[in-house]
């Protein structure tokens, strides 16, 4: 099993979201963060005082997949998260030990 | 009545009517009058709560965005209670050596159901006088901003009402020196804006800048609820101009027309100088432009036509964007939410320009016979210097002996969590 953290731009959430549902995604958890990587930030400016944001607003995506599909759903997120500008985001491919399902107890990929 | 008569209404009519015994030629009660002075009231009211309080509250970090609405709406309880017991009688009793009333009317003593004021009940008219009594501390809050302990800010208010405010308005409004000079000064050009202003800078002086000022970012944490709070003020503010007539009439309507034109053109001036210098027009500065125009067009509000309106809002867009965005800068200090900048600075410049814009040759109500533009304009700059330094003088004395007393800044750490933690057990947001 794998775990998939995506950083994506935040208005791509719904095609990122329909394009999982494609490849058989079934959960995933969405967080608003903060960040940066090459993707310069901004100015504000309040009566005179200039401020300058570094962080920008991101989506960060996470779901366990098992790793027959681990591959699909990176080239899924890749396709639907892409704009061919600076700031598009990263994909964070991690080993899962285990999942487990709260509700019955099941583990391993029936959990998923 | 000729145009002469309308410039000492104010004064003169206040005076005289605060003279008991006397019969006046206005001295039966005017619905008309009566009606328009209690909306006037009720509006600049909802200039302090919570047209004011909105204003600052989306100004300031999230932190302390209630700590700055619990000011406001605490100073409009305790100078309701002070105006009662003394401060109105401190403000427009019977006349001591022209610089302060005596306490005839303390607790409101004479005031009945039926005792008027003019064409008005004086109750009416104490009250509505109470409204600009609180929004002058209320405006000084600007100043000293997420940095000042709750209790100091009372004991401050309280001591500078009482030794400032009210003997300043009783020298502009209340039969005082300078109303006897001839000041011009419709609204409160000097007894509200110029007052809080330098009191505003006094205060941010000695009290210092706030961490961290000016490396630190402290950005708006809602400029929609000030974008809110300017829209109520401007609305309100033709309670405090229009009302500042104490009738319903024909100076009242010209009054309030200035003093949406003089907005306007404050508000586009301030914009199109940020777009032009910047490159982009903000939401702040173009709210910070109407404020300053209706500060500026307060003392004026009863005495310019039209044209004069132009002026000066445009001069109060122009002088205060300059004062707030570069000035301000350039010497250092922190008067966190401007009250020096815009309402000190709009207030100066309302009240010199009033001198010039009253004259009839610009479509003014007229200057008394025999006063030129120029000798006009030196009584009001004595009315405004006379204000600006007994103002600074009295509020440095209140501030300091208020630091020696229990001491008028929270602590560092205090100033780092947020005033409406440390000084509430409360907070402004729970939002999630």
């Amino acid at each position: 099993m794998q775990l998939i953290t995506a950083i994506i731009k935040p208005f791509k959430l719904d095609d990122v979201r329909e394009a999982l549902s494609k490849v058989g995604v079934s959960g995933l958890t969405v967080t608003e963060v903060k960040g940066f990587g090459r993707q310069k930030g901004h100015t504000e400016l309040y009566r005179g005082a200039e401020y300058s944001v570094d962080f920008l607003p991101k989506i960060r995506i996470e779901t366990a997949v098992s790793k027959e599909i681990a591959e699909r759903v990176v080239e899924a997120i890749v396709q639907a998260a892409g704009t061919g500008k600076v700031g598009d985001g990263k994909i964070f491919v991690q080993n899962l030990e285990e999942v487990v399902r709260i509700r019955t107890g099941e583990t391993g990929v029936n959990a998923i | 009545m000729k145009p002469i008569d309308r410039i000492f209404i104010p004064g003169a009519a206040l005076l005289l009517a605060c003279l008991p015994g006397l019969a006046l030629a206005e001295d039966s009660l005017s619905s008309g009058d009566t009606a328009w002075m209690l909306t006037s009231t009720a509006l600049v009211l909802f200039m302090t709560i919570p047209g004011l309080s909105l204003f600052y509250a989306g100004m300031v970090r999230a932190k302390n965005a209630l700590s700055v609405m619990m000011q406001c709406f605490a100073i409009t309880c305790l100078v309701t209670l002070l105006w009662t017991i003394y401060l109105y009688s401190m403000a427009f009793g019977d006349d001591v050596g022209g610089l302060v009333g005596n306490l005839g009317k303390a607790f409101l003593a004479g005031v009945g159901v039926d005792t008027l004021s003019g064409s008005i009940p004086e109750s009416v008219f104490s009250m509505f006088q109470l409204t600009f009594a609180i929004i002058t501390p209320a405006l000084i809050v600007g100043a000293f901003a997420e940095r000042m302990k709750f209790s100091a800010m009372l004991l401050f208010m309280a001591l500078w009402v009482t030794l400032v405010y009210a003997p300043v308005a009783h020298w502009v409004w209340g039969g005082g020196w300078l109303s006897e000079k001839g000041v011009l000064d419709f609204a409160g050009g000097t007894v509200v804006h110029i007052n809080a202003g330098v009191a505003g800078l006094v205060a941010a002086l000695v009290m210092g800048k706030r961490r961290g000022f000016p490396q630190q970012p402290m950005k708006p944490n809602n400029m929609v609820l000030t974008m809110v709070g300017a829209g109520m003020l401007w609305v309100g503010w033709f309670g405090f101009n229009a009302g500042s007539e104490l009738a319903a009439d024909g100076t009242a309507g010209m009054a309030m027309a200035v003093t949406q034109i003089a907005t306007a053109t404050a508000a586009l001036t301030w914009m199109f100088l940020e777009w032009i210098k910047h490159g982009k027009p903000s939401a702040l500065g173009m709210a910070s432009g109407a404020v300053a125009g209706l500060v500026a067009i307060t003392p004026a509000s009863g005495f310019v036509g039209p044209v004069g309106a132009l002026a000066i809002g445009f001069a109060a867009g122009l002088i205060c964007y300059l004062m707030v965005v570069k000035v301000k800068g350039a010497l250092g200090y922190d008067d966190s939410l401007d009250a020096f900048g815009v309402h000190g600075v709009g207030g100066f410049v309302g009240a010199i320009l009033t001198g010039v814009f009253a004259d009839a040759g610009f479509g003014g109500a007229g200057l008394e016979d025999g006063v030129t533009i120029a000798g006009q304009v030196v009584t009001q700059f004595i009315g405004a210097g006379a204000t600006i330094v007994y103002c600074g003088v009295v509020s440095f004395i209140i501030l300091k002996l208020i630091d020696a007393i229990i001491g008028l800044r929270v602590s560092d750490e205090e100033e780092e969590m947020g005033l409406d933690l440390v000084l509430h057990d409360e907070q402004g947001y729970n939002l999630r």
